[in-house]
């Protein structure tokens, strides 16, 4: 089974990178940018019969850091 | 007396040396060197450093993969019964990701990777840590991060203001954290972790000594200095 966990900065937390490259979205000449905020994208390849709630604990544990970070688990097959 | 102290390496670690040779040249014992592969720490420890660097190449997050290696568990474990912990950095960075202390450092404000000498400012001179300093003494330690940007949310920081444990602060905020911390310690007061390297001026050579009273603050705290 195919899993992308969508890993990014939870509102309010000041996000430097996606400000950077809002301001070089800016300098190459985009107008009408109003914000970027930068995540990751994490793939998963793992056996089929792996449970939600062991996905959750992957999240939890290592892929998203709780304090700064939210996560959203989607399967794609 | 009998002391122990150990300094964790990861692969990564670039500062490990240096911090052994800060503990020995302060309190005239050899350091013990520690593996992160290995699962336990020496029978005796009496405390723990955990250098700065760059661990696991940064991948993930600062500090992320670090602590999940096995020796953090045997750290945690240690630092829940009293060891004095000291993160640096990188190691503060590990500290935060594997629960130890709170909040998390965030990529700097300003983007730059930041090395230069800064001024501190001593904000708590009660704890183990800092005993031999002067309550809001002025020092000056280096910085040398990517990613020292502190962060925990407002009530986090107004806890850990409310009961001193902002121990330094930036008197020029180099990397956007919230309220200029520097470095925190956890609730129990054994675990600092501060991004400033205090192992980087222990003697006149280094072009200061402010970091020494912190290793003297903890020995003498054990009596072994």
């Amino acid at each position: 089974m195919k899993v992308n966990v969508h890993v990014s900065l939870k509102p309010g937390v000041l996000d430097p990178q996606g400000r950077a490259i809002h301001h070089a979205l800016e300098g190459l000449g985009f107008a009408g940018v109003n914000d970027v905020r930068a995540g990751r994208l994490i793939e998963l390849d793992v056996a089929d019969d792996t449970s939600d709630a062991a996905l959750d604990d992957m999240c939890r544990k290592l892929l998203a850091n709780m304090v700064i970070e939210n996560y959203r688990i989607e399967k794609v097959g | 007396m009998a002391f122990t102290a150990g300094v964790i390496t990861f692969p990564g670690s670039n500062c490990d040396r240096d911090m052994a040779v800060a503990i020995e040249a302060v309190s005239g014992k050899p350091a013990a060197r520690i593996w992160h592969g290995d699962a336990a720490l020496p029978d005796r420890i009496d405390f723990i450093a955990v250098p700065g660097g760059f661990s696991y190449g940064d991948y993930l997050r600062s500090g992320a993969m670090a602590a999940k290696s096995p020796i953090m568990r045997a750290v945690a474990e240690a630092a829940g019964r009293g060891v004095p912990v000291l993160g640096v950095c990188n190691g503060f960075q590990v500290l935060t990701e594997t629960g130890l202390l709170p909040g998390a450092l965030m990529r700097n404000a300003g983007i730059h990777f930041v090395c230069r000498e800064v001024p501190l400012v001593v904000g708590n001179n009660q704890s183990l840590f800092t005993a031999k300093y002067e309550a809001g003494q002025e020092i000056v330690i280096p910085v040398a991060h990517h990613d020292g940007n502190y962060y925990a949310d407002d009530a986090m920081l107004d806890r850990l203001e409310g009961e001193g444990r902002v121990v330094f602060r930036y008197v020029e905020n180099p990397n956007g954290s919230a309220r200029d911390i520097a470095g925190v310690l956890n609730d129990a007061g054994n675990v600092l972790g501060m991004m400033p390297h205090p192992e980087r001026m222990i003697e006149p050579a280094h072009g200061g000594t402010d970091g020494r009273a912190l290793f003297e603050s903890v020995f003498e705290g054990l009596s072994v200095a």
